[in-house]
């Protein structure tokens, strides 16, 4: 049984639309290069050219937030659900004066 | 008032809006964050979110209470129809920061306001960059944008 990886709407224009997509590999980092084989562009949205995981990127291996288990090198099995949602953040930092989106 | 290009509208019914500002005075004067998710434009759950950051000046969501959310939305087949959070100290528009991690060109981002004894809520669009406002209305009818 392959892994599976859950992916958000946002980055589903990579992988035909498919909300779940198989992947093999012993690490987080070896599901990514696989991925990146099977739907061409995801892995630039996950991880950095260092290969660490982008800071304003959620990557989960069953529920739990692969930031507090490993990284990129957190061990994965067969079975495993890897989710991916980008971060919702953001705040009151002043904006920018003059930004041309502003009138 | 600092104002966007008006494009489209985003109505919320009466119960929601009402727990949103309740929600975001209960951590004042900390910026609280939440979802909201349903179908075809009607809200069928709204999920407060803890603000992992608890700041008065940033907000970045519990990732794991976000997955939550995110798996129950797929569950029932929900979309995600706008992402909220709170100014304590400063207007209901979207900051540079609020741009610069906008990562859901799909969803509304409904931003409230408390820096005045009344609460100011907008919503908008961030797309690549850029910001556009939706007219917000509340149970029907057309929400003030606020005096500045």
């Amino acid at each position: 049984m392959p892994i599976e990886v859950r992916i958000p709407t946002v980055l589903r224009q990579h992988t035909d639309g498919e909300k779940k997509v198989a992947a093999e590999g012993e690490t987080l980092h070896e599901v990514i290069a696989d991925l990146e084989g099977r739907h061409p562009g995801l892995k630039g949205k996950l991880v950095d050219d260092d290969g660490a995981l982008h800071r304003f990127i959620n990557v989960y291996v069953n529920d739990e937030d692969a930031r507090f288990l490993g990284g990129a090198q957190t061990p994965v099995e067969d079975g495993d659900v890897v989710s991916i949602l980008p971060a919702v953040a953001g705040g009151a930092h002043p904006r920018v004066a003059g930004s041309p989106e502003t009138r | 008032m600092t104002r966007a290009q008006i494009d489209g509208r985003f109505h919320l019914d009466r119960t929601t809006y009402e727990a949103i500002i309740a929600h975001a005075r209960s951590d004042f004067p900390y910026e609280v964050c939440g979802l909201l998710a349903g179908e075809d434009g009607e809200i069928a759950k709204h999920y407060r979110i803890p603000n992992a950051a608890r700041s008065m000046t940033y907000y970045s969501m519990d990732p794991k209470a976000m997955l939550q959310a995110f798996n129950e939305m797929d569950e029932h087949d929900w979309d995600l129809l706008a992402i909220y959070h709170s100014h304590t100290h400063t207007e209901a528009f979207p900051s540079a920061t609020d741009v610069e991690l906008a990562f859901y060109p799909d969803a509304v981002y409904l931003i409230v306001s408390l820096q005045e004894d009344e609460p100011v809520a907008r919503a908008f669009n961030i797309r690549d960059g850029k910001i556009t406002e939706r007219k917000l209305y509340v149970g029907g009818a057309q929400v003030p944008a606020g005096s500045r």
